[in-house]
C-alpha cells in the first residue's frame, strides 16, 4: 500500500508536469498560427492568388490589309484543326486510326509527333492531331463525334493571303515569333503567335497585331481549367488599307510572270501611291505561316532567282539607256545648249578607248530631244564627258537615284550613283573620264532599283516634285478632285523648261515613229505616254562579237549572259498621272521586252480611273479606314 | 476501501457500467469527428464521396467498439495485456514479411471490408504492454536501470518494424509515447538524460539507416524553399493554404489551395491545413481547444484512477491522441519535417480512428474501474 502511494504521488506529480509541457507546446503551436494566420497571412494570401489564377492572353484577331479599293488582301480565315484529349479516350492509337480515316487525306497525319505530345503533356491537355481542315472533313468528324471520345475541333485563325504570289513581296508574310524576336509585347510570347516578318507585315506589324486582351482563369494544380474568373477585352489590330490597286498589280504580276524574272512599278505621280508593285518569281506566302520545312526554306534561299527578293525594290540594274534621262537633265543644268548638236558616227573615241554607240552606223547629227527620242549613245558619251560625273550624280540625286526612295516596306536597296570621291573612298582609284562615258549611257558603276526609276520617272512627270513612293495610305485620304491643288511634295529644283525638254524626247520616243519605242505606243487617244527604254550590258562585248554582224545579239547567247531589258515611262502626255518602270533581268531590248509591259500598265492605270472615277475611289477608301 | 461511484468488481451489470461511461468524453470525441467529417466532405467538393460518408460509417462501428472497450472489466485488459502486444507485434512483423515478398512498401493488411494498419494498433498495445509491465514494477525497481531494458526493448521493437516499412512518424510517435510512460511511471530523470544522451551520438548513425526521401524530407524541411517543386511544395503549399485562411478563413468549401489541389494529401494528413484555410486562426484555435479538452480530460481521469495500469494507460492513452496532434499540426505548419502522421479523429483512415476509440475506450474503462485495485503481481489480485 505504501509502495503503491508512492508510485500515486511521483505518477500525479510527474502527470501534471508532462500535462504542463504539453500546453507549452500548444502554445507554440497557437503561437505559430497566430504569426502564419495573422502577422503573414497577406503574403501567403498573394501567393495562394498566384497559385489559384492563370492569365492567358487572348490574343487579338490580326488586322486585315485591303487594296485602295477595299479588296481584301491578307485576312485571316478560320483554321479548323482536330485536337485530341488523351485523357478522354482509352485508345490513342485506335482514336487515331478512326480520325485518320475520316481525313481526306489521313496519311499526312504525323503520328509519331502526335504520341510524343501525348506523353509529354498532361494528359487533359489538347494535342493537335491535324490543323488547316477542309470544310468536308470538319463536317466528317462532327457527325463521328459521338464515337469519338476525346477528339474535338478547334477554330483558330490564320493569316491567307487572297492572292499568294501576286502580292508576296508586297505583304509580305506572317511566321512564328523567333527567339531573337521576343520583346515587351507579352503576345509575342504566345506559343503559335505569328508576326509580321517582311513587307507591310513587318513594318505595320504593331497596328496590325493589335493589343492582347486577358483572361483570368482558375486553375487547380495540375494547371486544368475550373473557371474563368474575369475577362478583359483586348484591341484587334487595325486595318491596313494599301495603295495598291488589285487590278493594276494582276495585270503587272501577269506581265512579269512571262518572264523567268522581272519586276515592274507603277505609281501614281500626284501622292506616290505604288499601285502596283510586282516581283518575279515570288512564293507562296502563306507557306512560311504554316512553318517552312528545312528543304522548303533551302529551296528558296538557294533559288538563283531569288524569288523572296522583292526585286522592285532590292533587285539593282545598270538603268542603261533609262540612265539618259538624268544625264540629260544634269546637261543642261550643266550649261550645254539642249540645240547643240552632236555627230554620231557609231562610235566615238576618248584617248585610246572607242566608245560604241548602239545604232553601229551612227545617228548623224543629233540635238538633244532627239537623242533622248533616239537614244544615241554617242551624243550621251559626250554630254557626259563635257559635264563630268559629279553633275550626272548630283541631278541623278534629285530624281531618287543613289538613295533610297523611302517606300514603307523592308529591303530596298539605294542602287549606286559614282563621284569622284566615291571611287576615290572605296576603290581608293581616281576616276577615269572614260567612266564618265560609259556612266552618261547608264552602264558602269551606275546601279538603280525599278522603284528608283519609276520615281525618277514620276518627278519628271510631275515637273520636278520630290514624288515619294508609299504602299500604305496615310491617315488623311487624298482626295483627287478637277480643281488643282497643293501638290503633296517638295520641288527638287529643277529647272521646268530643262524638264519640257526631256519630256518632249521622251514623247517621242513612244510616239514619233524614229522613238525606240514607237511600236509599243499608246495610240488611244489622250492616253498616249512618254518613256525611255534602256538595254544594259551584263557583261562587255568584244570587238569580235561585234564584227561578226550587224547586230551584237546573237540568239546562242545564254539567258544569264543577255541584256537587261529596262523600260521607264508615264501618261497621259497631257497631264501626266502615273509612271511606271519594268525590268525583265536578261529580258534582251527594252524597247521591244520592256516597254510593252510599261504601256499595258499605264493604260490599264487610265482605263481603270476612267471606270471607277474618283469620288466613288475615295469613299469606298473611308469605308475602311475605319 | 469501496466507492460506489465506480464498478469495482466484474460483476456489476453493463447497463450500470454504461452510466458511468465518461460521456462528455464521449461528446468532446464526437464533435471532433464531426468537424473531421465536415472537413471531408470538403475535401470531397461538397461530396460525402469518397471520404465524408464512409469516415461517418467508420466512427459508427469504432465508437460501437470503444463502448464496448469500456465497459469491459480493466482486469481483462490487463490480463491480456501482452498477448495484445505480442498480436501487434506480430501483425507488424506480418506486414513487413508481405511486404518485402510482395512489392516494396506496404503498411496494412486488407481485410476486405477495410485495410488494417498494424502501426496504428500498435500504439495502442504498446501503451497496454507498458501499463502491465510498469504496473508490475515497484517504485524502486522502476529506479533500477536494469528492470528498464525490457519495457525498452517492447519500445524498440515495434518502433524498428515500423521505421522498417518506412514510416519514421509512427516511429518517433511509438518513441515519444513510450517515454511518455517512462516518465510518469518513475523513471528517474538521470536516465532519460542518459537515453538522449545517447540518441543524440546515435544520430548520425542513424541518419545511414533512414531512407533516401526520409532524409530528403528532414533537409527539406530545413530548407524548404530550396525545392518548391519537390520535396519542398507539400510544406510551402501547407503554409500558404494555412496563412490565406486568415483569421476567419475562406469559407466552408471556399479553401483555394484545397480544392485546386495545390494541397497534397488534403484529406489526411493536411486535413488540419484545409481547416485553417476554411476557417481561419479562429477555427483551427477551436479545433485545438477540442483537443486540449480531450486531453486534459483524459489526464484528469488518469489522477483519478487508483491502480497504476489503469493510470498508465488512461494517462499514456491521452499523451499518444496529444502527441499525434502535436506533430500532426507542426508537420503542416512547417515547424517539423514532414513525417506521415494523421490528425486523430479528423483525417480520413480507418485503423488511426479505430485505434484512437479503442484507446479512449480504454481511458473509459480504466475510468470505469478507477477503484478496482490491482496488485503488482496482476490481475484479480484483490489484496
Amino acid at each position: 500500500m505504501y509502495r503503491d502511494n508512492t508510485r500515486s504521488k511521483v505518477f500525479t506529480r510527474r502527470a501534471l508536469i508532462l500535462g504542463g509541457g504539453k500546453l507549452a507546446l500548444l502554445t507554440l503551436l497557437a503561437g505559430r498560427l497566430y504569426q502564419l494566420q495573422v502577422l503573414e497571412s497577406d503574403q501567403y494570401a498573394l501567393q495562394a492568388e498566384e497559385n489559384r489564377v492563370s492569365v492567358r492572353l487572348l490574343p487579338p484577331p490580326r488586322g486585315r490589309i485591303f487594296d485602295r479599293n477595299g479588296a481584301e488582301l491578307a485576312v485571316n480565315r478560320e483554321n479548323y484543326r482536330v485536337l485530341l484529349v488523351p485523357e478522354q479516350t482509352n485508345d490513342v492509337e485506335g482514336t487515331l486510326d478512326a480520325v485518320a480515316q475520316l481525313l481526306s487525306n489521313g496519311d499526312a497525319i504525323d503520328r509519331k509527333r502526335i504520341l510524343r505530345d501525348v506523353r509529354r503533356q498532361r494528359s487533359f491537355m489538347p494535342v493537335l492531331v491535324r490543323e488547316n481542315l477542309p470544310w468536308d472533313d470538319v463536317a466528317r468528324l462532327e457527325e463521328q463525334a459521338f464515337d469519338l471520345p476525346g477528339v474535338m475541333i478547334d477554330v483558330g485563325q490564320s493569316r491567307d493571303y487572297l492572292f499568294g504570289p501576286s502580292l508576296a513581296h508586297v505583304i509580305g508574310y506572317v511566321a512564328q515569333v523567333s527567339e531573337a524576336e521576343q520583346g515587351d509585347d507579352p503576345l509575342l510570347a504566345l506559343p503559335g503567335f505569328r508576326i509580321g516578318k517582311a513587307g507591310v507585315e513587318k513594318v505595320y506589324d504593331e497596328a496590325l497585331r493589335g493589343r492582347a486582351g486577358s483572361s483570368q482563369l482558375e486553375v487547380n494544380a495540375v494547371g486544368r481549367v475550373i473557371r474563368e474568373l474575369k475577362r478583359t477585352e483586348g484591341q484587334p489590330g487595325s486595318d491596313i488599307a494599301m495603295t495598291v490597286d488589285l487590278d493594276l498589280q494582276k495585270l503587272a504580276v501577269d506581265r512579269v510572270s512571262k518572264h523567268i524574272a522581272a519586276s515592274a512599278v507603277t505609281i501614281d505621280v500626284d501622292t506616290g501611291d505604288v499601285l502596283a508593285m510586282a516581283s518575279w518569281p515570288a512564293f507562296e506566302p502563306v507557306a512560311f505561316n504554316q512553318g517552312l520545312t528545312g528543304e522548303q526554306w533551302r529551296t528558296l534561299i538557294g533559288d538563283p532567282l531569288s524569288p523572296l527578293t522583292n526585286k522592285a525594290i532590292g533587285g539593282v540594274y545598270a538603268p542603261g539607256s533609262t540612265f539618259k534621262v538624268a544625264v540629260a537633265l544634269a546637261s543642261l543644268d550643266g550649261g550645254i545648249d539642249p540645240e547643240m548638236r552632236v555627230f554620231c558616227k557609231g562610235w566615238t573615241a576618248l584617248g585610246n578607248a572607242v566608245f560604241h554607240c548602239w545604232k553601229k552606223h551612227g545617228h548623224g547629227s543629233l540635238a538633244m530631244v532627239d537623242a533622248i527620242e533616239q537614244s544615241c549613245d554617242c551624243y550621251f558619251y559626250e554630254v557626259a564627258r563635257r559635264i563630268g560625273i559629279d553633275k550626272i550624280a548630283q541631278m541623278a540625286n534629285k530624281l531618287g537615284l543613289g538613295l533610297t526612295a523611302g517606300i514603307d516596306i523592308p529591303g530596298e536597296k539605294p542602287g549606286l550613283i559614282p563621284t569622284r570621291k566615291w571611287k576615290k573612298d572605296t576603290i581608293g582609284v581616281a576616276w577615269q573620264p572614260g567612266e564618265s562615258l560609259v556612266a552618261g549611257i547608264g552602264q558602269g558603276y551606275v546601279l538603280a532599283t525599278p522603284l528608283q526609276l519609276a520615281v525618277m520617272a514620276a518627278r519628271v512627270a510631275s515637273g520636278g516634285r520630290a514624288v515619294v513612293p508609299k504602299l500604305v495610305r496615310r491617315p488623311t485620304p487624298v482626295t483627287r478632285s478637277s480643281e488643282p491643288q497643293e501638290p503633296l511634295f517638295s520641288d527638287t529644283g529643277i529647272n521646268q523648261a530643262h524638264l519640257r525638254i526631256v519630256f518632249e524626247g521622251m514623247r517621242r520616243v513612244a510616239n514619233s515613229p524614229r522613238g525606240t519605242a514607237y511600236r509599243a505606243r499608246i495610240t488611244e487617244k489622250g492616253m498616249e505616254m512618254c518613256g525611255k527604254s534602256g538595254t544594259s550590258q551584263v557583261r562587255r562585248i568584244t570587238a569580235s562579237e561585234r564584227d561578226a554582224s550587224g547586230g551584237v545579239r546573237k540568239r546562242e547567247v545564254p539567258w544569264k549572259e543577255l541584256e537587261h531589258a529596262l523600260f521607264i515611262g508615264f501618261a497621259p502626255v497631257e497631264r501626266p498621272r502615273y509612271a511606271a518602270a519594268v525590268v525583265i533581268e536578261h529580258g534582251g531590248g527594252g524597247s521591244a521586252v520592256a516597254a510593252p509591259i510599261v504601256r499595258d500598265l499605264l493604260l490599264e492605270a487610265q482605263h481603270i480611273e476612267q471606270r471607277r472615277g474618283s469620288g466613288d475611289k475615295v469613299a469606298r477608301l473611308d469605308a475602311h479606314s475605319g | 476501501m469501496r466507492s460506489f461511484a465506480s464498478a469495482h468488481d466484474i460483476h456489476v451489470p453493463v447497463g450500470r457500467k454504461l452510466w458511468l461511461v465518461s460521456w462528455p468524453l464521449v461528446i468532446l470525441l464526437c464533435i471532433t469527428v464531426a468537424v473531421g467529417i465536415a472537413m471531408l466532405y470538403s475535401a470531397g467538393s461538397g461530396k460525402w464521396d469518397p471520404w465524408a460518408g464512409r469516415q461517418l460509417m467508420r466512427f459508427g462501428v469504432c465508437l460501437a467498439v470503444a463502448l464496448a472497450v469500456a465497459v469491459t472489466d480493466i482486469r481483462f485488459w490487463l490480463r491480456y495485456a501482452y498477448w495484445i502486444y505480442f498480436g501487434a507485434v506480430i501483425l507488424l512483423a506480418g506486414v513487413e514479411a508481405a511486404g518485402s515478398i510482395g512489392m516494396g512498401a506496404q503498411r496494412w493488411i486488407n481485410l476486405g471490408i477495410f485495410q488494417l494498419q498494424p502501426s496504428e494498433l500498435m500504439k495502442i498495445a504498446l501503451i497496454l504492454g507498458l501499463a502491465r509491465y510498469f504496473n508490475g514494477r515497484s517504485a524502486e525497481e522502476v529506479a533500477r536501470p536494469v528492470y528498464l531494458i525490457v519495457p525498452t526493448a517492447m519500445i524498440l521493437a515495434p518502433a524498428a518494424l515500423v521505421m522498417k516499412q518506412p514510416d519514421l512518424g509512427t516511429a518517433v510517435m511509438l518513441a515519444i509515447s513510450g517515454a511518455a510512460i517512462f516518465f510518469v511511471a518513475g523513471v528517474r530523470l538521470w536516465q532519460f538524460g542518459v537515453v538522449i544522451g545517447a540518441a543524440l551520438a546515435a544520430a548520425p548513425f542513424a541518419w545511414h539507416f533512414l531512407r533516401g526521401y526520409q532524409k530528403q524530407r528532414i533537409l527539406t524541411f530545413l530548407d524548404p524553399e530550396s525545392d518548391p517543386l519537390g520535396t519542398g511544395y507539400h510544406i510551402i503549399q501547407s503554409k500558404i493554404a494555412l496563412g490565406s485562411g486568415g483569421i476567419f478563413g475562406k469559407g466552408f468549401l471556399q479553401g483555394t489551395q484545397s480544392h485546386l489541389n495545390f494541397l497534397p494529401e488534403k484529406q489526411t494528413d493536411f486535413i488540419f491545413t484545409m481547416l485553417a484555410e476554411e476557417f481561419g486562426l479562429i477555427g483551427s484555435l477551436a479545433l485545438i481547444g477540442l483537443f486540449v479538452l480531450i486531453v486534459i480530460y483524459g489526464i484528469a481521469i488518469s489522477l483519478r484512477i487508483q491502480n497504476q495500469f489503469g493510470r498508465l494507460l488512461a494517462f499514456g492513452v491521452s499523451a499518444t491522441f496529444f502527441f499525434y496532434l502535436f506533430i500532426n499540426v507542426s508537420m503542416v505548419m512547417g515547424l517539423i519535417p514532414v513525417v506521415g502522421v494523421p490528425l486523430p479523429l479528423v483525417s480520413h483512415g480507418g485503423t488511426a480512428m479505430l485505434a484512437v476509440m479503442i484507446g479512449f475506450g480504454l481511458v473509459m474503462s480504466a475510468n470505469i474501474h478507477r477503484d478496482v485495485r490491482i496488485g503488482r503481481q496482476g490481475a484479480y489480485d484483490d489484496s
